[in-house]
């Protein structure tokens, strides 16, 4: 008869903190922690006899302040009596907009590219690979700088546009490409304006609708109705019906050349369109690699599966390819948005008033206030990485593979 | 049989017909476009936008590239030669050549150090890169490093040597003690090369610099493509391991190092280069010791090998949870301890699965270079922007320079990506 004991439980010995592997990790903890500590509390008193030294001191006040200068591409009221904080906002909402906007046409000019470089055609592929090429090994800094200088320096001034035999005119009588900046028509909202549009709303919605239907209907019966016409029907027709009905309470106001400068419509300035066309075009060449991979990584086996079933090129595409290529693609394209978010700071280089710029830049220098600025600058950043990543992590999770 | 055929026909032909050539239209280059450029109606207006669209760059450019001048002293004189015709003032790139490479301040007469050390560099890179090279060369690129900074910073041989003399004493410290424990090796080396270099620093007189037989430049003076090459190398290579710490801190199971890993990276990863460049310019300076000076260099390397550290972190952690995790039972089944096992069997592998993230990496590191020149560092960009364009003789010049500045890094990154596609070539073992 054998009898199971326990392995001898020695007492705890000093040494066994070294040698345990029960223990050990407990001891480099602890000896991290200390070591943690003590650089954070040397790099904390630096800090404070530094700014001692230099008469400064940690404050938020300069917030509250008027900021003094002017933003010339602003979303909300600001004027140079406003506070820095105010400066701020309008950073923050003018880099949510270009990173916006670029994320839409990035992911444009990525979706293209990427197809095309798959495409048969041989020379369009190849054009699309040096696209991509060219554009991937550049840094995106000079893009940035070389379409502000088309914007500023090869685009001619209001000045041109002046005279009898002006040397630049308007495109479409519509459009003014000068160096101050694009000028592009802008809505008028008459009275009734609003009925249209709720109208065109409510058309999204029924296009949404029609669908559900169809699907169902194919489900159910195996009917199949037409997509593609009714659904432009359905989103189209009522709004115009309405906008005639209404009397036609929408109109264009369009730039006009007055005096030195274009006035009415609404102004693009340089900077903007420099970094959103170079932001787009820079990060498009990354996303065309990424909806490249992605469409790659589906096996031709799956094609040729749903061609046996006796579907059609489109419904391949639409309902076997895509779908699985999505998962693949849309991560890395997250990410892609991400980078904008954060190469959206390289507006200071061209002047265009983003977070960087107000709060990192003019604010930063003129209240000396290195250290807050740069910690609210990066705690913006940090809101929007996280965001960002929690929005992907729900995402990812939602199209996992259910494995069994 | 073939007399009855005699005289039913009147020819029989008696040797087989050659094979005619197929029709024109089914081979050579003719089909080639045919499949290739003309299959559909779809991909032949395709192919015509697209021929008209290379047309349009090439009738730009090329008049432009082909016509340009080379030797005049400045934008007007070149406009004169020109004389309305179009053409590139490429004078610009030979006549600000050297401040394009070396930046405007570094002395001329010493323009031979950097340019000797950027040869040298790829002596010292070639082992690194290429593994059929002779392993012995590894003790010129352990050299390197202390070489260019001598070459490129000039002043008293005693810091480099004092340099290099800590690190060969922590290494023998280090040799020493490994066999026994690898934390004894690891901290031991450090220590003991903490020791030498406090103890030499206090032999190096203060004036040291100005009686050197090399004549010292300061930090400040570099400047052009030469800071964004020195600012690439340092920072890539600085990174790779504590990168690699990062990802094993990472993945460790003691909480304390888990979570210090996963803030530090979250935290670069999430905000951008540019606040980072910010810290450094304008904030680091306080976390020193009150009454030191740190070059803004110095606080940019810290900073971009903090930024490309978390990035690197990232990549090699997807190496190490690629890894099947029989490689991990294996090596503890062998009776490896931890830094045993990740330096035996699980990095080299871990690693190599990394090479093209981390190469990925290093291209995009080298390209975010340039953003230095928005915290006013002299780099190439920063050069074309600042003192050439504000320069009388050539404001204006816009295309050159920056085509200038994006064939430099063309040529860079590209070069690097197709290395690393012929390297992950070389290195897949599988068999496929």
């Amino acid at each position: 008869m054998t009898t199971m004991t326990d392995p001898p439980q020695g007492a705890f010995r000093l040494s066994m903190l070294l040698n345990d592997t029960r223990y050990r990790s407990y001891t480099f903890q602890f000896i991290a922690l200390i070591v943690l500590i003590a650089s954070f509390a040397y790099l904390g008193s630096n800090l404070f006899s530094n700014l001692a030294a230099a008469g400064l001191n940690i404050s938020y006040q300069f917030l509250g302040t008027p900021a003094g200068y002017d933003i010339n591409q602003t979303l909300v009221e600001y004027d140079s009596q406003s506070t820095n904080a105010r400066a701020a906002l309008v950073g923050i909402l003018n880099t949510l907009l270009v990173a916006f906007m670029a994320c839409v046409t990035a992911t444009i000019f990525g979706v293209i590219a990427g197809v095309l470089r798959l495409s048969k055609n041989w020379l369009v592929s190849k054009l699309m690979a040096f696209y991509v090429e060219i554009f991937r090994n550049i840094p995106v800094l000079i893009w940035i700088i070389i379409i502000f200088t088309i914007m500023t320096a090869v685009l001619p001034g209001p000045r041109a546009f002046r005279g009898d035999e002006p040397s630049a005119s308007m495109v479409l009588n519509a459009f003014a490409f000068t160096n101050r900046g694009i000028y592009i028509p802008a809505p008028v909202w008459g009275p009734g304006s609003l009925v249209v549009v709720a109208t065109f709303l409510a058309s999204i919605v029924g296009v949404f609708a029609y669908r559900r239907y169809a699907t169902k209907l194919l489900y159910d019966t195996g009917r199949l109705l037409p997509m593609g016409w009714p659904s432009l029907a359905i989103l189209f027709a009522p709004t115009l019906v309405m906008f005639f009905v209404m009397g036609m309470p929408i109109g264009l106001e369009l730039p006009e050349l007055r005096g030195f400068n274009f006035q009415g419509g609404i102004k693009i300035g340089g900077p903007l369109i420099a970094l959103w066309f170079a932001l787009s075009i820079y990060t498009g060449a990354f996303i065309a690699e990424n909806v490249r991979a992605g469409i790659q990584a589906i096996s031709k086996g799956q094609t040729e599966a749903a061609g046996a079933l006796g579907l059609r090129p489109g419904r391949i595409m639409n309902l076997v390819v895509l779908p699985q290529a999505l998962r693949v693609i849309i991560p890395p394209l997250i990410s892609q948005y991400l980078n904008i978010t954060k190469n959206s700071s390289l507006a200071i280089a061209v002047g265009y008033a983003d977070i960087t710029a107000t709060l990192g830049g003019i604010t930063l220098n003129q209240t000396g206030r290195a250290i807050e600025c740069v910690l609210l600058l990066m705690l913006f950043y940090l809101t929007i990485s996280l965001c960002i990543s929690a929005i992907m992590n729900v995402y990812n999770n939602s199209v996992k593979l259910k494995e069994r | 049989m073939s007399d009855t055929h005699a005289h039913s026909v009147a020819f029989v032909r008696t040797e087989q017909v050659p094979p005619s050539p197929p029709p024109f239209t089914t081979s050579g280059p003719v089909k080639w476009a045919k499949d290739n450029l003309f299959s559909t109606p779809f991909y032949s207006v395709l192919t015509i936008i697209a021929a008209y669209f290379i047309y349009l760059i090439l009738a730009g450019s090329l008049p432009w590239i082909f016509n340009g001048v080379w030797a005049t002293s400045s934008l007007a004189e070149c406009r004169e030669v020109l004389d309305g015709v179009s053409g590139g003032c490429f004078s610009v790139l030979t006549e600000r050549w050297n401040q394009l490479l070396f930046g405007f301040k570094y002395p001329a007469e010493l323009y031979w150090r950097p340019t000797l050390a950027f040869v040298l560099m790829f002596v010292a890179a070639a082992p690194v890169l290429f593994f059929k090279l002779p392993r012995q060369l590894l003790v010129f690129t352990a050299l390197f490093p202390f070489l260019a900074y001598y070459l490129i910073w000039g002043g008293t041989i005693w810091t480099p040597l004092l340099a290099l003399a800590g690190v060969i004493v922590g290494y023998l410290v280090y040799s020493r003690f490994v066999a026994g424990s690898f934390a004894a090796g690891f901290f031991g080396g450090i220590a003991a090369a903490f020791v030498v270099w406090i103890i030499g620093g206090m032999l190096i007189p203060d004036n040291a610099n100005d009686t050197a037989m090399m004549q010292a430049v300061p930090s400040r003076d570099l400047g052009g493509f030469m800071l964004n090459m020195m600012l690439g190398v340092a920072c890539v290579s600085l990174s790779l391991p504590l990168g690699i710490a990062l990802a094993l801190g990472r993945q460790s199971d003691m909480p304390l190092i888990k979570w210090v890993c996963v803030i530090f990276i979250e935290f670069i990863r999430g905000v951008p280069l540019i606040t980072l460049l910010f810290v450094a310019s304008v904030m680091l300076s306080y976390f020193f010791p009150p009454g030191t000076t740190t070059d803004l260099f110095l606080r940019v390397v810290i900073m971009i090998t903090m930024f490309s550290s978390a990035y690197i972190a990232e990549v090699i952690r997807g190496g190490l949870a690629a890894l099947p995790r029989g490689q991990y039972e294996a090596a503890d089944s062998l009776g490896l301890d931890y830094p045993q096992a990740m330096r035996l069997i699980i990095l080299p592998q871990a690693l190599k699965i990394s090479i093209p993230g981390i190469v990925n990496i290093a291209v995009g590191l080298f390209k975010d270079t340039t953003l230095v020149s928005v915290i006013s560092m002299f780099d190439l960009l920063g050069m074309i922007r600042g003192p050439i364009l504000a320069s009388t003789e050539w404001n204006g010049v816009y295309w050159e320079l920056l085509g200038f500045a994006a064939l430099l890094f063309f040529v860079v990154c590209y070069g690097i990506s197709q290395y690393s596609q012929w390297l992950e070539r070389q290195l897949a073992t599988d068999h496929r």
